[in-house]
């Protein structure tokens, strides 16, 4: 989003106005459903969502996340739509990787076909590159995305709970 | 066709240890509630034996080596694609699903999107995708059988049908997570040890088949070393490389001119002479230099992208593998258990692969009846003649129909729970019900219908999942402005085609073969089209979006230490201890509710088990 409490993982830092005086706050972020399409006199449904301002801190900082997490404030929804972004952004360029590793090689096969004869210590090399490489290569990445994603998760839980 | 008595052995050894396993374990869930007390127990690493010793299945253990025999570096895409899958899984959907608490995929749909019309049409293709998966099994089971014994092809088909409606109508057996363990482990020995044995014999030259070792790069096709007499079972069209002398039934002998068809009814004998080279079924290839190259032509190109589409996408949408998975006790134990599961599939790829190439060396008259399915269990007797070959052949069979029964019942266990927690009431009688049709179901296709190649099968399956599953999973995880109408039609249209492509292919298998490749492998087609309907619907249609959403993607992506996770199994059915009496497995009073197999127990956030179905209280 580019505003200065994102940190460069995405994770973001907690609400800098918390316990501060007040200031003059942002207009409220209230989203409209579009209009009814019916004829009938339905009133627009407007997805009721609260808005934070700036508030003076009664309850603790910690509980305070927590607390607009769950009642999915404006704030609360920002948090969390960070953490989904950073986890699908990892996934899919994980996905891309081995996607582009294992498709590149039909098309390299197509279009040099003599790589296809050659032999490496007596086995034809499509045969090592498809009947054995890609499974380590898989399994690789999946060690590797799951390190990423419990290390967002474990970053995330803490900025909540600190 | 000569009897292997050990063959007959091990399998009936299967049959009845499965059988009793079944029985036991089903006694034993009567009396206390060891889902719950096995789910909090079980490690990642057994419940990842478990989920890979479900998912191996016939088509991972006999039809990628008769696929790699029959068409060689293009059939290595199978193995890939089954462990890609599980990849993607684990990237996209497992965390998350396992999170929301939905005990079936269906129940997901209902969860993310608020809407019973979609949840029950989510449970009719759940049913189709597990009657697609379900029929090659039964096949490949009649197959294994004819191959050892001389029984007709449905014997087999019948006899696993049977075996597994009684476990699982008796409630017991899918549950038990050991269970399942041991036969990734007993798979994984069934098929390593007689590899090791084949290639070791290979490697020191001491084979004595009917085939010709030659370099496997020989320009040649394949040779049989002897004169070799082949009987064939079905009608088939064969076609030869070289003038070649044969002999069919007790005519003259002729000899068969290469690029004419040579057309031979079934049941007949050809006598080929020693030196012959081996002719082949259309499509297989007929020179060793082929089968080695991966296909140079842009259709097959294009075909291989479109299994591996399938493939990729399909795992996360297959019935039994959604619901072991979520015998997990949350999101991050789920991550890791998928990623012990795909070493435990890379482990296993490897030696199906070894076998095929053997049995191109060592058993090509396989290829002559195109009956290259069955490659795995004849090839020890091929290589090594007599005991040592018939134990070899015994242990693969074994193996293969541990493969057919763990897999089979993990689909109709799991089907059966969506017809009856979806469809019907959810009692232990609808549970019982739907197991028995979907058995009498599967078993009449499985009959009725030709039979393909085990894998082409398998593979529509995991197009029709990857049509229709695959993107309402993406898109529900990851994008907040699914709506139910988006995800209908995207289904609907996805399925559809998927569907009406296994029609055509049935119809063209019966009347000359006219499909074109595209109907083999729709997923190229179907999948993109299903992604783009639901996008473009559902951002039509952006007033319907589900008013909790916002909660909805809080408890699918919050990491599981803030506890926003539920479990809908435990709000809808209740907990065991409160379980009525009568509810549980062998209970005949029909009062009780059937609980998803292998849900676990509650999480700590949610420990209010809210009873909805009635029944007696008893401790």
């Amino acid at each position: 989003m580019g505003d200065s409490t994102e940190r460069p993982d995405g994770i973001r830092e907690p609400d800098p106005t918390l316990g501060k005086p007040a200031r003059p706050a942002p207009p409220p972020m209230v989203q409209r459903s579009p209009e009814p399409r019916s004829s009938e006199a339905r009133p627009p449904r407007i997805r009721r969502q609260r808005v934070v301002l700036a508030e003076p801190s009664r309850a603790s900082n910690s509980l305070r996340a927590r607390v607009e997490l769950e009642q999915q404030t404006s704030w609360g929804e920002l948090l969390i739509k960070d953490l989904i972004k950073v986890q699908l952004r990892t996934g899919v360029l994980l996905a891309l990787l081995v996607v582009l590793v294992l498709g590149a090689l039909p098309v390299l096969f197509f279009a040099a076909p003599s790589l296809a004869e050659a032999r490496l210590a007596g086995i034809p090399l499509p045969w090592l590159l498809f009947g054995v490489a890609p499974f380590p290569l898989m399994f690789g990445v999946g060690l590797w995305y799951n390190r990423l994603a419990e290390r967002h998760e474990r970053d995330f839980v803490n900025m909540i709970e600190n | 066709m000569q009897v292997n008595p050990w063959a007959v052995t091990s399998i009936a050894l299967v049959v009845v240890v499965t059988f009793y396993l079944g029985h036991r374990t089903s006694r034993f869930a009567r009396s206390t509630h060891d889902f719950l007390v096995a789910r909090r127990t079980v490690r990642s690493r057994r419940n990842a034996a478990a989920i890979a010793g479900e998912y191996i299945s016939a088509a991972s253990f006999l039809g990628v080596a008769g696929l790699v025999l029959k068409e060689g570096a293009d059939a290595l895409w199978y193995p890939i694609g089954f462990t890609a899958g599980f990849l993607a899984l684990m990237l996209f959907v497992a965390g998350p699903l396992r999170r929301s608490g939905a005990y079936t995929l269906p129940d997901f749909m209902e969860a993310r999107l608020s809407s019973t019309g979609l949840r029950t049409v989510s449970t009719w293709f759940v049913v189709f995708i597990g009657l697609l998966y379900l029929l090659p099994q039964l096949q490949g089971a009649g197959m294994a059988l004819a191959e050892i014994m001389p029984t007709p092809a449905w014997a087999g088909s019948v006899l696993v049908t049977v075996v597994i409606a009684y476990n699982v109508i008796g409630g017991g057996m899918r549950a038990i997570t050991v269970v399942q363990a041991f036969q990734y482990w007993f798979k994984l020995f069934a098929i390593a040890a007689p590899t090791f044995v084949l290639f070791a014999v290979f490697a020191t030259g001491g084979a004595g088949g009917s085939g010709s070792a030659g370099a496997l790069g020989d320009p040649a096709p394949p040779t049989f070393t002897g004169q070799t007499q082949v009987s064939v079972e079905t009608d088939v069209t064969l076609g030869v490389a070289e003038p070649t002398r044969v002999r069919v039934g007790d005519a003259e002998w002729t000899t068969w001119q290469p690029g004419t068809d040579h057309a031979v009814e079934a049941p007949a004998t050809l006598t080929f002479p020693a030196g012959a080279p081996v002719p082949t079924v259309d499509p297989a290839k007929s020179a060793n230099t082929d089968w080695l190259l991966p296909s140079p032509d842009l259709d097959g190109l294009l075909s291989t992208y479109s299994l591996l589409l399938a493939l990729f996408l399909g795992t996360m949408g297959l019935p039994h593998v959604l619901a072991r998975f979520y015998t997990n006790p949350d999101g991050k134990a789920a991550r890791r258990t998928t990623v012990q599961v795909l070493l435990l599939l890379g482990l296993f790829y490897l030696f199906p692969v070894m076998l095929g190439m053997l049995s191109r060396m060592f058993v090509p008259e396989l290829l002559v009846t195109g009956d290259t399915d069955a490659a795995v269990l004849a090839l020890p007797t091929g290589m090594i003649p007599g005991l040592g070959g018939q134990i070899l052949a015994a242990l693969l069979a074994a193996g293969a129909f541990a493969a057919f029964l763990s897999t089979a019942s993990g689909l109709v266990s799991s089907v059966s729970g969506v017809i009856a927690t979806d469809l019907l009431s959810g009692k232990v009688r609808d549970y019982r019900l739907s197991s028995l049709v979907v058995a009498l179901v599967a078993v009449a296709l499985a009959v009725l219908l030709p039979i393909e190649d085990l894998t082409l099968s398998v593979g529509m399956s995991f197009a029709l999942a990857a049509s229709t599953f695959a993107p309402l999973l993406v898109l529900g995880v990851w994008w907040r402005r699914l709506t139910w109408l988006g995800a209908m039609v995207g289904m609907c249209a996805g399925g559809g085609l998927v569907l009406a492509a296994v029609v055509a292919n049935v119809v063209s298998a019966h009347t000359g073969g006219w499909a074109p490749w595209v109907l083999q492998q729709p997923a190229i087609v179907t999948v993109p089209t299903a992604f783009l309907l639901t996008i473009v619907v559902s951002l039509a249609t952006a007033d319907r979006i589900p008013d909790d959403v916002g909660a909805v993607m809080l408890r699918l992506h919050a990491p599981d230490p803030l506890g926003f996770m539920r479990d809908r199994a435990v709000q809808r059915f209740g907990r065991a201890e409160d379980r009525a009496q009568g509810g549980s497995v062998q209970g005949g009073s029909g009062q009780g509710t059937v609980r998803p197999a292998g849900q676990p127990g509650a999480t700590g956030a949610t420990s209010s088990a809210t009873r909805t179905s009635p029944g007696r209280h008893r401790k």
